[in-house]
């Protein structure tokens, strides 16, 4: 390091070596994955998640981090240090999502001296644990008071699309529940998509570090499938067509549902377990249906971008 | 003593969910509105069954949504799918459901869990208006409407009202899908609705 000065105004120099991951300057949909790569591939390096240049981030880049960070610490080497973004808007923004009470559990780092409270009047969902069922009741709560308003108001929504919303939240979290067997997050927010769409559009993002799509249904399903077993295929076997480990028909209708209700929408919907992404593209967005061949991401991430209706929307 | 072949009972749902709601949600919670996730369907479909007669007694309940704000389809399923399924898997059906107060909120819900599992229910929607939803044949559909119609039908009437043999068919499939009441003293067949009007 001589000659040049220590970067990290918040972590003094250790003896210890520090890899860093640099994490992009903006953290959506769009960048997550090749992110949740470089995590997942260096989880065993004692890892400096570096965000001090992070200018933008929507739920899917905080629950990212939350999950790279975790994913990290998995690997062996200790608890992974993160370095705050420097922009007061982004700083700002991530206290009022309630980043910080999730963070402490995830990362070594220096939590702004006074505190925002999470939540306010903007904040759609702010980034929620969810563990048991308990939590998803009090999701459906929370967004049942704040849903309809920011649903008609950003997206042009009728104001009965409170409850189809926060049905597609239920599901989606006891997805976490009932198929990853372990603690997950949830948060959702709107934003002016100006540049990109010329629309406001509300992200949600669910994800959880348990066992994935090929892990749940292997034990069920695997069989059949032979040698084509993967992650690609239990995502297709899961997100098509509705397959779940239990033999119950009734099950594996919540992803069928919420895929529905999405294209109703127009919207966006994608699922990554391990090294596959699948989705649902709708006509505004040019992501694959299927990405196979990334990194082996422990867990499920959905991601769910819903786009205020346009002029020629009925 | 009344001369109603059945005595139906009336189940709020949201009552139920008050019950159930302070074990599931550690008493944090006061959520007795939103039926949601499988667990807590599970728990109410398991508290209404507690309100029914054992297997051999005839029973009709009335469970009523209309206290419920929103349902999801993990809930719709256990509270409605499996609570029909689990009754209709004895053959006659000794317990018979009117749905209640059936909302927007609910519906689609509700008839995605009855067509996934090839069901189909009696649901009160509007005030005194009874629909017959899920999976139905034609015949059926129409069998049903002229019962409801009529409301009774006694054991005499029931071969001129009903003389095709698909009218029979069709009646039959609606007793073996707890969609209609066969008294089995008189014979007299009735619409499930007439059996409630006095809750109403």
């Amino acid at each position: 390091m001589s000659g040049r000065r220590w970067p990290f105004p918040h972590f003094a120099q250790r003896g210890e070596v520090l890899n860093v991951i640099a994490v992009p300057t903006s953290l959506d949909h769009q960048t997550i994955d090749a992110f949740l790569d470089e995590a997942t591939n260096r989880s065993g390096e004692r890892l400096l998640f570096d965000a001090r240049h992070l200018r933008w981030v929507d739920p899917d880049g905080m629950v990212s981090l939350l999950l790279a960070g975790t994913v990290a610490g998995r690997g062996g080497s200790g608890v992974p240090l993160l370095e705050l973004p420097e922009s007061p808007d982004v700083a700002g923004y991530l206290a009022r999502m309630a980043f910080h009470e999730a963070a402490a559990d995830v990362f070594e780092y220096e939590a702004p001296a006074r505190r925002v409270k999470g939540g306010g009047s903007d904040v759609l969902l702010e980034i929620t644990r969810i563990q048991t069922n308990a939590d998803i009741h009090r999701v459906v709560d929370r967004v049942q008071g704040r849903a309809g308003t920011i649903l008609s108001t950003k997206l042009g929504y009728p104001p009965t699309s409170a409850v189809p919303f926060a049905v597609i939240l239920s599901e989606v979290c006891q997805n976490i529940i009932e198929h990853a067997e372990g603690p997950g997050w949830v948060a959702a927010q709107s934003y002016n998509w100006a540049k990109r769409l010329g629309r406001f559009v509300v992200v949600i993002s669910v994800m959880d570090c348990g066992r994935g799509f090929r892990g749940s249904l292997m034990g069920e399903h695997s069989a059949r499938y032979g040698d084509r077993w993967s992650d690609a295929t239990a995502l297709e076997a899961a997100f098509l067509h509705g397959l779940t480990r239990f033999p119950d028909s009734g099950r594996g209708q919540g992803i069928q549902q919420m895929r529905k209700q999405v294209r109703k929408w127009k919207g966006l919907i994608s699922a990554r377990s391990g090294s596959a992404r699948i989705a649902q593209v709708p006509e505004w967005d040019d992501s694959p249906p299927l990405v196979d061949g990334l990194a082996p991401l422990p867990g499920a991430q959905i991601s769910i971008v819903l786009p205020a209706k346009g002029a020629d929307d009925s | 003593m009344t001369d109603r072949p059945i005595e139906p009972v009336s189940i709020d749902v949201r009552e139920v969910l008050k019950g159930v709601g302070d074990d599931l949600m550690q008493q944090s919670v006061t959520l007795h509105s939103y039926l949601v996730t499988r667990p807590t369907g599970r728990a109410v479909r398991m508290a209404i069954e507690t309100q029914l007669p054992g297997a051999g007694h005839l029973s009709l309940s009335v469970i009523d949504f209309s206290e419920v704000m929103l349902i999801d389809f993990s809930c719709a399923d256990e509270v409605v799918a499996k609570l029909l399924q689990q009754y209709l898997a004895d053959e006659p059906p000794d317990a018979f459901f009117i749905f209640r107060g059936v909302h927007e909120a609910q519906w689609d819900q509700i008839l995605t869990v009855l067509d996934r599992q090839s069901l189909a229910a009696v649901v009160e929607r509007d005030a005194g208006v009874f629909e017959l939803v899920g999976v139905s044949s034609e015949d059926e559909s129409r069998v049903w409407g002229q019962l409801e119609e009529r409301g009774v039908v006694d054991s005499e009437e029931i071969k001129t009202l009903f003389d095709a043999r698909e009218d029979r068919q069709a009646l039959s499939s609606l007793f073996s899908r707890g969609l209609a009441f066969r008294n089995p003293s008189s014979g007299s067949v009735h619409a499930l609705s007439r059996l409630v009007r006095h809750l109403l």
